[in-house]
């Protein structure tokens, strides 16, 4: 039964995760599809010299069908990885229905896979970074994203534990300002790459670029939180009613066969 | 009455019930590689390292791979 309950919220999240996918891909192909571009016609400025290299993928399907393929495999991917972050936060971490849990596990999930890797290694359109620094930057924007997870998940434990002494308001306090304080301490101590912008890369460019890859990461996770939150109510609701019910029941009847 | 009044504001208030540990273990551990699987071929996949040869992969979820984040080149 319960096992069963946890294969359902699976199906459902990497559901909701291809939802979520779709949405992306609209946004992403309007958004920020131009701005790929722009950093793509720079690019070709600098390697002006000769080589008129045949692409394997052409832009016409990088833009298009390959974006699409990248975002929803994404999609699906974290959609199963929330709805078992899901299965073990239901429940335990405060009184939160099924939705307002689905809902603050997106949030932490935008914050803690996101938004905390990215203020130390944002995204990079093409034509910035150093092909000499990619294996030192993968591992290290892959470390950053692990370490933020980890973190996250510690600082919720942390909060539950603190809760009994200082009660739910000062310990999830506690707990937010340790992962600040670790996440802070990473931010200084990680080595950076701040200097792979090339000469005469348009600033602007570079920020627009960064803030619609912001947009996309906000996109996919508001409306997984929606989506999933609506199909875990839809799943878990009967049940929850059913034990409202039955208890409620059992407290009519009691006074009558007294 | 105390009892059925009490019982009506604690109602709207009730917390899913917890799913057992053991009975979520083995799924996470699937599937978490399994996603991990597929997220690795997604932002890494012929970049920093290689496991199918060529530059397919990485050709084709380029576009992707930059606007999600990850280190592409």
């Amino acid at each position: 039964m319960n096992s069963t309950t946890v294969r359902n919220l699976l199906v459902r999240g990497m559901l909701a995760g291809l939802v979520a996918g779709a949405l992306v891909w609209v946004v992403a192909y309007l958004l920020a599809e131009p701005l790929v571009d722009e950093a793509i016609a720079f690019e070709e400025t600098q390697e002006a010299h000769g080589h008129a290299e045949q692409d394997l993928v052409s832009r016409a399907l990088q833009s298009t069908v390959g974006l699409g393929t990248g975002v929803l495999v994404y999609g699906v991917a974290f959609g199963g990885i929330a709805a078992l972050a899901y299965c073990f936060a239901l429940g335990r971490i405060g009184r939160f229905g099924p939705r307002a849990t689905a809902l603050l596990l997106a949030g932490a999930g935008l914050l803690a896979v996101y938004v905390v890797p990215f203020l130390k290694y944002p995204a990079n359109p093409p034509a910035v970074g150093d092909p000499d620094t990619l294996n030192q930057r993968t591992a290290l924007f892959f470390l950053m994203v692990a370490l933020s997870v980890l973190l996250a998940v510690g600082a919720v434990i942390l909060g539950k534990r603190l809760a009994p002494r200082l009660g739910n308001w000062n310990a999830t306090l506690a707990a937010i300002a340790s992962f600040v304080l670790v996440v802070g301490l990473a931010y200084a101590f990680l080595p950076s790459f701040t200097n792979e912008v090339p000469e005469g890369f348009s600033a602007s460019l570079l920020w627009r670029y960064r803030v619609a890859t912001l947009a996309i990461q906000a996109t996919m996770w508001t409306a997984f939180g929606l989506v999933f939150g609506l199909l875990a109510e839809r799943l878990l609701a009967p049940r929850t009613a059913a034990a409202v019910g039955a208890s409620g029941a059992e407290s009519q009847a009691t006074p009558v066969t007294h | 009455m105390a009892q059925s009044a009490l019982q009506s504001t604690a109602a709207p208030t009730a917390v899913p019930e917890k799913l057992p540990i053991g009975a979520i273990a083995p799924w996470a551990v699937f599937f978490g590689v399994l996603m991990l699987v597929l997220l690795y071929f997604v932002g890494a996949e012929q970049g920093a390292t290689s496991l199918v040869s060529g530059e397919g992969v990485h050709e084709w979820v380029h576009d992707a791979r930059h606007l999600l984040g990850f280190p592409c080149h």
